[in-house]
């Protein structure tokens, strides 16, 4: 079974207005299970929305989309996703662990079990020292890691991952890439994944989405031939650096595409 | 937490005994019989009978209410405070879930609050004095379930009028001003409103409805006494305020006495709800408690 399925996909805002934004343009996308795949393109190209689709937090106009088997709004009724945003967005009032227990609450699990799956899960993003901890108190590759826990704590097959590490440092952004590895190893989670880094998409990615604005389009899927276990070694790999030249050269073509329009092409 | 404490009470105590001082001041420069300035008498007498001293008037808490004997004043007046803060503290809690109740309808639909919110607005407008002898006048007009409408509720009723104003404008902005990542996260949930509202809008809006029941505590306050007085009920410290006033030819002290009253059933209420600011804060961070 795929894990995401989108069949030419249209999405605008505002349509029949003369404010229509023509956001996103036949999509055609799949995404095996078990898949690590990265949505990359310059601001205003869709991306996120691409992202809120597959989440049915906004609507296609055209198309079809299928999560997990079912209407993506099925699955978010099921709960067959997690997300995770850029803003960590934890609860100032709920401990570490209560933010962690969230969706298991609205889930209606009960006590007992929700603390079980909250340690276990905070066991795995290497946080259960601070279970009784305020978000407040953590810094902020913490709370990212909090909310990936939060985002995992009903078992998802799928999680959805909008520039989760858009606000940390480099060092830190680093040493999460390499966590959300490990994790994604330990769960076999598929993770659909924007970014705009090029090389964090080259490092954790099977494959990078380029997509190029107004409207919004795939120009090219890269596929990222790494071999191996991905470590700190792979970013001085030659295999690294021939995905992030090839990812580039397509995000150039991308604004090689707007030169049409008079602007200098370099 | 305690030294912060110690040293707010500190500096509380500084700050009455420097208005004290304030006072004393002004009655050694001030013109005795007042003064004005092109025409408008604007400057305060400093006579004995208008500010009477510090002194005198601490001194005055401690004789009976008529000299003729009996318990200080300042029993009698604590007593009066009594009832009147109770009567504030339940104008203050049915203002508070009438201003919370109409904030969440209005952050619910904005028709509602578009509906309600100049109605909120123009309620203020409407002065105390004048509809206080209305609201009075429902004792023994009105009867819920055998209940009969007393006249203290007519009070409270006004008390009510006045501190649900800020609740409702306070507790509206906090709810309406979570930020959308955690409001895009209960999306995914796909649960309902009510449960957002619980779990979320509810929490973040704390820091938001916490000052408004400041504010909320002080009006309600305001709104006993004035009720009292403009409607003559007895027993509280607006009657207090009025009869003594009867009595300052003779007594200016005495008046001051009921003055200290109002004041400390104000600190009283308003104590309260730091109280409870402290109780939902303890484990917030700073910047959204101080």
């Amino acid at each position: 079974m795929t894990a995401v399925v989108l069949d030419s996909v249209s999405m605008s805002f505002n349509p029949g207005t003369n404010r229509e934004v023509n956001a996103l343009d036949g999509i055609d996308l799949s995404i095996a299970e078990g898949e690590f795949v990265s949505l990359i393109g310059p601001s205003g190209c869709g991306k996120s929305t691409l992202l809120r689709l597959v989440a049915n937090l906004v609507e296609p106009t055209e198309g079809r989309i299928l999560v997990n088997g079912t209407s993506a709004e099925q699955a978010r009724r099921d709960h067959t996703y997690g997300m995770a945003f850029q803003q960590a967005g934890l609860f100032d009032w709920r401990s570490v662990r209560r933010n962690v227990e969230l969706p298991l609450e609205l889930a209606g699990w009960d006590r007992g079990r929700r603390r079980e799956r909250a340690e276990e899960m905070l066991a795995l993003v290497k946080l259960d020292d601070f279970a009784e901890h305020m978000p407040w108190q953590l810094s902020g590759g913490m709370q990212q890691r909090v909310a990936i826990a939060r985002a995992l704590a009903t078992r998802p097959p799928l999680l959805l991952m909008d520039e989760p590490f858009g606000a940390l440092d480099e060092m830190t952004r680093e040493h999460m890439q390499a966590e959300l590895l490990r994790i994604r190893e330990a769960t076999g989670s598929t993770i659909v994944f924007v970014t705009h880094s090029i090389p964090e998409a080259v490092y954790l990615s099977d494959r990078v989405v380029v997509m190029s604005p107004r409207p919004g389009r795939i120009t090219r899927i890269v596929d990222i031939a790494l071999t191996g276990d991905r470590d700190d070694d792979t970013r001085e790999d030659q295999a690294f650096f021939a995905g992030i030249t090839e990812v580039r050269e397509s995000l150039r073509a991308v604004e090689g595409y707007h030169s049409h329009g008079g602007v200098d092409d370099r | 937490m305690l030294r912060r404490a110690a040293r707010k009470t500190a500096l509380f105590v500084l700050a009455v005994f420097a208005v004290g001082c304030l006072w004393e001041a002004y009655k050694v420069i001030g013109p005795v019989d007042g003064g004005s300035v092109f025409g408008w008498k604007i400057i305060p007498k400093a006579s004995d009978r208008a500010m009477p001293h510090t002194w005198d008037m601490i001194a005055r808490l401690l004789e009976p209410e008529n000299r003729s004997g009996g318990s200080p004043i300042a029993v009698t007046v604590a007593g009066y405070s009594w009832y009147t803060l109770r009567l504030a503290a339940v104008g203050l809690v049915i203002g508070g879930v009438v201003g919370i109740g109409l904030a969440v309808l209005m952050a619910r639909w904005r028709i509602a609050s578009r509906a309600i919110l100049p109605w909120v607005i123009m309620s203020q407008t409407v002065p105390l004095i004048a509809l206080a002898p209305q609201v009075v006048s429902w004792s023994g007009k009105i009867e819920i379930f055998g209940w009969e409408w007393p006249r203290w509720a007519s009070v409270c009723a006004l008390a009510a009028f006045l501190s649900f104003f800020p609740v409702a404008v306070g507790t509206l902005k906090g709810l309406t001003s979570v930020p959308a990542a955690p409001l895009e996260l209960m999306e995914t949930y796909a649960v309902p409103w009510r449960v957002t509202l619980v779990k979320l809008r509810f929490p973040a809006a704390v820091p938001f409805i916490i000052p408004s029941l400041k504010l909320a505590a002080t009006l309600s306050v305001v709104g006993v006494i004035v009720a009292e007085i403009s409607t003559g009920i007895r027993g509280g410290i607006g009657r207090a305020v009025l009869s003594y006033q009867q009595a300052s030819t003779g007594d200016a002290e005495k008046i001051y006495s009921a003055v200290f009253g109002a004041a400390a059933l104000g600190l009283a209420l308003f104590g309260s709800v730091v109280l409870l600011e402290v109780i939902v804060n303890r484990n917030r961070p700073r910047e959204a408690t101080s």
